[in-house]
This record gives C-alpha cells, structure tokens and sequence, in this order.
C-alpha cells in the first residue's frame, strides 16, 4: 500500500508519532521507538546540572531513519517559544518544531492565543511548526493559514489515556483540513489510535499510553498495528451505520430449511 | 569574573569566551545550545563570543519529553 504522510515536503511511510517521556529507561525507550516502526519522535529540552554526567537521551533517539520534533514544553507564551525553539534548531539540528504552550498546570492545555502568534513568527523564522493545539476547528484553520506544517489537536489532556474526548470536533477539524491533521495527547489505547485514523487523521502522536504500558515495546506494537488498521480502513471507506438498532440482513432469510 | 551559567554562579576568567566556558564545562560536541542573555549563540560564534561579569547563560541539552 503506497500511502505516504507528508509533511512540509518530507515522507514518512509510518504515521505513529512517538513521545520519549516517561520511559523506564533509556534501553526501554529505544526499544519501544525501534518496535513501533515510527519516523518521528518528540524530545524536550531543559537546563544541564553542572554536575550532572548522567546518559545523554539523544543518541538512543538519533537514527538515520527518525525526525526528531523537539518540543517548547515549560515555556509559557510566544516569546519564550521562540527562544527554546532556536535553542532546539542550534542544539539539534533540525527546524522542525513542536509548538506547545501551555502555561496552565492543572490541565496543560493549550494556550491558543500565544500558540498563534508563535506560529506566525515561527514560520518566519523558517521553522517547520507543528503546533499543539485545542481540538477546536477555528483555531486549527487559523494556525494553517499561519503556515503551520500540520495542526495536532488534542484527544484529552497530556498524559491522561483517556481517549478520543473530543471526538466530534476531531472530525470537523479533519472534514475541513488544509494540513495534516496529528491527533496529540490523550490518546490511551491501540482502539483510540485506530479511531482516530478511522476518522481521518493523518498521524498520531502517542507517548504516556507506550511509555506507561506494563510491558511498552509490546505496546508499542499494538499501536503500530491499531495505526496501520485504522488508516487501511479509512482508504476502504467504512461501511455506513445504520440509524437506527434494527437488524439489516447480511445473510438470505428466505427458505432455507423449509424448501 | 562571576557569571551565572542555569542559575548557578560560576568564576570565568576575565574576556572568557563561550568557547572557554563550554571547555570548562566539558560540553559536548553536540545536542546542546547556549544563550547569552536570552541570546542564542550559535557553535560557530563561541569562540569570538566574550562574556561580561554578570552575564546570564543558559545551557540546554536534550531529555525525553513527549
């Protein structure tokens, strides 16, 4: 099945988005990264210790084969964004940008005012941005204008597995994209994954469900799977559903037995 | 001189370059980036980078992070 995603010109053959956070271990992550088949993996930044000489995380995530998204968590509005995004460009090598601002603690929700008015000045400065967005479809059209290289509205807040909350207005941000739609954050299980590609989604970015799993390289399988099962079905075109419970017939009815 | 390299105050040599921080710190050759001031420097600038007594520096490197 030649289905490529493609963003800002670049392909990827594998549309599973991974996170590095939580992991156990930097073994465990690298395996989990290398089992899910995914081309694109999110790291943070933050301020060295001086004294600190522990693993470097970079060299278990810098592959030939891997974009590295570096993320602009912890900053807390537009200017602070585009200081960790130069930062990210100078430290690893790469213009692509996750875009996350989020200064509230409780929910980690986005910031919509701040996370476009970064992107404006973000695609300026030559960055590819991907920004993390409230799944609100205004705003999604708004960052693409901006030239935001996809739109990543959220399923449920950071972290929490819960799943495809926001559902509905996934799908009106996917009926009227321009971009690549990445479903971001929230995303709890394989069945979730495979939803939202059910639906139209161009990627997922899965990291906390992964990370957390009882055993994360098996996991991290099962979404590679969910993903590519709930792509295949969305080019199959699903089946209508009924409108009401009443059973429609898959089988003939008439005569068998009695004939 | 004193400057404060991620909240910590750090002696440097008076005219010290970022170059010669970065030795002093044993930073390595890549995945990270400085700023001066909240003013990226770039690798390729380190060395003709001065500092100034009281300067700001921040030294990022990379963590996971979903």
């Amino acid at each position: 099945m030649d289905d490529k995603l493609v963003i800002a010109g670049k392909e990827f053959s594998s549309r599973l988005f991974l996170g590095t956070g939580k992991f156990s271990s930097n073994e465990v992550m690298a395996k989990a990264i290398e089992a899910s088949g995914t081309e694109m993996v999110t790291l943070a930044m933050k301020r060295i210790k001086l004294s600190d000489s522990s693993d470097d995380m970079l060299q278990h995530i810098a592959k030939p084969n891997i974009q590295l998204l570096p993320n602009t968590s912890g900053v807390r509005n537009a200017e602070e964004a585009v200081f960790a995004a130069k930062m990210a460009r100078e430290a690893f090598g790469t213009n692509w940008l996750k875009l996350e601002i989020h200064p509230d603690p409780r929910y980690l929700l986005p910031d919509p005012v701040e996370t476009l008015k970064a992107t404006e000045q973000l695609v300026k400065d030559g960055f590819v941005v991907l920004p993390y967005c409230q799944a609100d479809p205004v705003l999604c059209k708004r960052l693409a204008e901006a030239g935001a290289a996809t739109v990543m509205p959220l399923a449920a807040p950071i972290g929490t597995n819960r799943g495809l909350v926001t559902l509905d207005f996934l799908q009106a941000i996917i009926e009227e994209a321009t971009v690549p739609v990445v479903v971001d954050a929230g995303i709890g299980a394989p069945s979730d994954a495979a939803k939202a590609f059910e639906i139209g989604a161009s990627a997922v970015l899965v990291n906390t469900a992964i990370s957390v799993a009882a055993n994360p390289v098996e996991m991290a399988v099962a979404f590679k799977e969910a993903s590519v099962a709930g792509r295949r079905a969305y080019l199959a075109g699903l089946g209508a559903q009924s409108a009401d419970f009443s059973a429609q017939a898959s089988s003939p009815l008439t005569s068998f037995l009695n004939d | 001189m004193n400057i404060v390299v991620n909240g910590e105050k750090v002696e440097v040599p008076g005219g010290a370059s970022v170059k010669l921080l970065a030795d002093m710190q044993n930073l390595p050759d890549k995945g990270v980036a400085v700023a001066v001031n909240n003013d990226m420097v770039p690798r390729t600038e380190w060395e003709n980078r001065l500092l100034n007594e009281g300067d700001d520096v921040i030294i990022i490197r990379a963590v996971c992070g979903g």
